[in-house]
Order: C-alpha cells, then sequence, then structure tokens
C-alpha cells in the first residue's frame, strides 16, 4: 500500500486566515472571553489552540488560558492503536468548574477522539460549557458529535486522510488531501 | 519506543533508555493522582492477580490502587489465607489462578527466581512484586521517579544505602537501575550485612565502595536509602538493637555530612528510632510519603505498559535468570 498526495486543501496563509475567523466566532459567540477556556488535543489541536488564542488577544486583550489534553487513556480502541501508545502529559494549570470551555482540533472524523477528550475532561471536575472547535470537519461520524466552529467542511471518502501540517510539530504549514492506494 | 518485554521481572536486563521511557511513562498517571476523579476506564474488563505468596502490605495496596484506578478488577491472594498451606505447589497455584483467565499476575515470593520460574510458564504478563533477595522492580522505579522529581535528573549522584544490604531486593533494584545512570553508590552497615562481594553486583564499571562507619558514608551523599532494620535478625551477641542505633541510625547530626538538600528515602514500613529518627523521616528532605503516592502512578504505568496491546508483537520474557533457582514446593512466607 502507497500513500499518494492527491491535493492541498490549505495554504499557511488560508489556515491563518480560517484561525483568525474562528477565534472572532468564538468570542462573539461566548458573548466575550470572561470564563473562557481552549483545551487543545494533543498533538495538533495544541499549536491551534495556542494560535486561537493569541488571535483573541488581539480581539479582546483578554490572556485565554490554554491547556492541554492527552486523551490515549480515554480511547475505546487503544489496543487496536499500536503494540503500547506513548503517553503524553496532560497540562492544564487552571479549574474546569463553571468555565466555558473549547476544545480544540485539527481534524473532526469519527467523533471517537472528542468522546475520548470529554471523558478526560469530566475527570477534571464540571464545566458550565464545553464546544469543538476544528480546522477541518471531515465527515463520517460514528458518534452523536457535532463542531460549533469549523475551519472548512470538506468532502472525503473512507480511504482518504487529511494531513494537517503544522510549523510547530511537521516544519511546513499546509492541509493536504492525501490517498492509500494498493 | 516501546516497553520489548512481556513481563516486568528485574531492572538488570533494562537499558537506561528503556527505564527513562518507564518513568516518562509515570508521568501522566502522577497528575492523575491529582485528579478529583482517579478511575480511569482504559483497562476495563481485564483482571489482575495479587498473589502474596510473602506478606505485604503496601506493595500489594498500591499495585491494587493502581489496577482499581485504571479501571481493572483484581484477584487477591494472600499466603495466610491461601492453599499454601495445604501444601499445593507454587507452579500448581499460580496454573490455578491463571485458569480463572486473568491478563496480568504480580506476584512477591520468598524465593529469588520465583516470578522468573513462574513467568515461564504463563502466557500473560508476570510482574515482580519482590522475590527473595533478588529484585524488587517496581520500587526501584518508584524511588527513581522520586529522585528524578526532587533532583532534577538522576546522573552521577552520590547514593547512599543503609542498612542490611546483603538481604535487600530494594537495594538491588536500585543499584541496577541508577547504576546505569552513571551513580557511584556507598553501602553501609554492620560487616555481617555489607559483605565485600556486594562491590560487584552493580552494572558493569558502576563504583561501589563498602564502608562500615556511618560517617564516612554520608559524607557527599546526594540520596540516603535507608532500609528498614528487620529486628529479628539484630541479635546478640553479634549486634544489639542499641548498638544499631548508636553506630547507624540517621539522625539530624549526622544529616550534616550528607549534601545540603540531600534526600532521604526509605521503602518502609520504618521502624521509628531505630535506622531513621523521627525528626529525620518527618523532616523536609524526606520523600517518603512522596514514594508511597508514586507507587501507585509507577504500578499504573508497568500494568498499562504490559496490559494495553501486549498480546501482539510482544516478546517472550528475555530477562536475565537470577543465579538461585527457586524451589519447585511453595512453601509460606518465613
Amino acid at each position: 500500500m502507497r500513500i499518494v498526495e492527491k491535493s492541498q486543501l490549505m495554504s499557511a496563509a488560508e489556515i491563518d486566515r480560517t484561525l483568525q475567523r474562528l477565534a472572532h466566532q468564538i468570542v462573539e459567540k461566548s458573548g466575550g472571553t470572561k470564563s473562557l477556556a481552549l483545551i487543545g488535543i494533543r498533538r495538533r489541536g495544541v499549536p491551534l489552540a495556542q494560535r486561537i488564542a493569541r488571535a483573541m488577544r488581539g480581539i479582546d486583550g483578554v490572556e485565554v488560558p490554554v491547556g492541554t489534553l492527552d486523551i490515549t487513556l480515554y480511547r475505546d480502541d487503544l489496543s487496536k492503536v499500536a503494540p503500547q501508545a506513548v503517553l503524553q502529559s496532560s497540562d492544564i494549570s487552571f479549574g474546569v468548574d463553571s468555565m466555558d470551555l473549547v476544545l480544540v482540533d485539527d481534524v473532526l472524523y469519527t467523533g471517537r477522539t472528542i468522546r475520548a477528550a470529554m471523558n478526560g475532561l469530566f475527570d477534571l471536575g464540571r464545566p458550565k460549557r464545553v464546544s469543538l472547535c476544528v480546522l477541518i470537519d471531515r465527515g463520517h461520524r460514528e458518534m452523536p458529535i457535532e463542531a460549533q466552529f469549523v475551519g472548512r467542511t470538506i468532502q472525503t471518502s473512507d480511504t482518504e486522510i487529511i494531513e494537517v501540517r503544522l510549523a510547530e510539530i511537521d516544519h511546513e504549514e499546509r492541509v493536504v488531501l492525501v490517498d492509500r492506494v494498493d | 519506543m516501546t516497553y520489548r518485554f512481556r513481563d516486568l521481572l528485574a531492572l538488570e536486563p533494562l537499558s537506561a533508555d528503556e527505564l527513562t521511557f518507564i518513568l516518562d511513562q509515570a508521568k501522566p498517571f502522577q497528575e492523575i493522582q491529582r485528579h478529583p476523579l482517579k478511575k480511569l476506564a482504559t483497562l476495563r474488563g481485564k483482571t489482575v492477580v495479587l498473589a502474596f505468596f510473602e506478606n505485604s502490605t503496601r506493595t500489594r495496596l498500591s499495585f491494587a490502587t493502581a489496577a482499581s484506578r485504571l479501571g481493572a478488577d483484581t484477584m487477591n491472594l494472600q499466603a495466610e489465607a491461601s492453599s499454601l498451606k495445604k501444601g499445593e505447589t507454587l507452579l500448581d497455584t499460580a496454573n490455578n489462578l491463571n485458569a480463572m483467565r486473568p491478563d496480568c499476575f504480580v506476584m512477591r515470593h520468598a524465593s529469588s527466581g520465583a516470578a522468573d520460574f513462574v513467568a515461564r510458564h504463563l502466557e500473560i504478563p508476570v510482574v515482580n512484586a519482590g522475590d527473595g533477595t533478588h529484585e524488587h522492580p517496581s520500587q526501584g522505579l518508584l524511588d527513581a521517579l522520586t529522585i528524578r522529581d526532587r533532583l532534577g535528573n538522576l546522573n552521577n549522584l552520590n547514593v547512599t544505602i543503609l542498612g542490611d544490604i546483603s538481604h535487600s531486593r530494594v537495594a538491588r533494584s536500585n543499584i541496577h537501575l541508577l547504576g546505569k545512570f552513571g551513580c557511584r553508590f556507598t553501602l553501609c552497615g554492620p560487616a555481617m550485612w555489607v559483605p565485600r562481594e556486594l562491590e560487584k553486583i552493580g552494572p558493569a564499571g558502576t563504583p561501589i565502595r563498602c564502608v562500615y562507619r556511618v560517617e564516612e558514608a554520608l559524607e557527599d551523599a546526594d540520596v540516603i536509602i535507608v532500609l528498614r532494620v528487620q529486628t529479628e535478625r539484630l541479635h546478640e551477641p553479634s549486634l544489639s538493637q542499641n548498638d544499631y542505633i548508636l553506630l547507624y541510625q540517621l539522625n539530624t547530626e549526622r544529616m550534616k555530612l550528607a549534601k545540603p538538600g540531600a534526600l532521604i528515602l526509605h521503602p518502609g514500613p520504618i521502624n521509628r528510632g531505630i535506622e531513621i529518627t523521627p525528626e529525620v523521616a518527618d523532616g523536609p528532605q524526606s520523600a517518603v510519603l512522596e514514594q508511597v503516592t508514586n507507587g501507585v502512578a509507577t504500578r499504573m504505568a508497568i500494568l498499562y505498559l504490559l496490559m494495553v496491546g501486549a498480546t501482539e508483537g510482544a516478546h517472550p520474557a528475555l530477562e536475565a535468570k537470577p543465579e538461585v533457582t527457586p524451589k519447585e514446593s511453595a512453601h509460606a512466607s518465613d
């Protein structure tokens, strides 16, 4: 099986513009940044959450806290992932009780990651509200989960993979559609 | 990196990178100890056998807590209430427990090599929770985690171990782990407990010296590991309890000889006023309760690494065999 790149879905400039828009939408819908906090899901949700927080500083002049969540222990398919999925630390230094939390991830697909992330969050306390922000929604949901803030919706087939490549992790900045071919 | 063994029988065969990997995997579990809700569903539906052929309270409860916080169920075997008293062999007991289809076998036994022996006969992961005078790997790991948290890293430390080294599986696991990070060891206690052969037990090239004056042993120490004195092993005329206190007890005055900020560990249970004074055991340099908290996190990491996805691609036990072969007939704790 080979992996071939089919097309580029977003350039660096488009990613940046999209994140700016998402930051505005979150602030608008939350009625300000008071009691708002972002939780980036490891790995690529983390830099995205940090960038959205930076954009919010430009809008409201307020520092929105950013936490990171590793969902490995909460997955329902752990034994299928790898012989051993390596655990990373979660780092949420603020109390989540009564907070207005926005989970941030790169791609929304089956919804299982988000289900796991919510289980992880609720072990930390009882947030007032949890919403979801993703850069790409590619469909194929297996859970009753939807994102409130979506960068772009893209129709995909099951064999296709969307790769979000970010400077902080991948040393390049773009979103590509790749396909598995036999 | 992955953990390449099916079992955790000893720290001796593990490399510095592998040990670091296990310690790093304990970090997320340390965080979970601070959560308001500590229970995960990661090992839901799995069963862990806790077979303690030798008595233990702390280690058994620590493994039970670790299993429970990962969502697993436990099956308990305790020496005094078991069929061991009725003459069943160790292998028969292990096979019978295994026939109830558990997913992991945690065991402690008074004979060195017992866990290794059981691991050769079972197909599920075996965790050695202490075998005779051989090793106590989870204790070695939790001690290292505690040292790393307090002192920043494990490299090139001066480690002093006080007490009955010759009978201590904790000391052996400490030396096999910390020796791989370039630590230097000073072993100290009455001559009957600190034979010179111990200078050769570490990883190749590990500096280990045996000394018999506590003042000499504490000089320049970064870490002091105080072992429990088994009072039944102290007897006249060789050494009375009072002589031990006079010659070897870790007290405030003697602590001044170690480096400022030197860390004190004790695997417990403590004999207050014998091997250590209450002021030192409860003082700011002591990490004994952190060791207990870290013990749960370390054991969660061990169960996670051995039980998640462990069925495919795992190697059979490759662990070094201890020199002592266990008696096949099980015996009650001694």
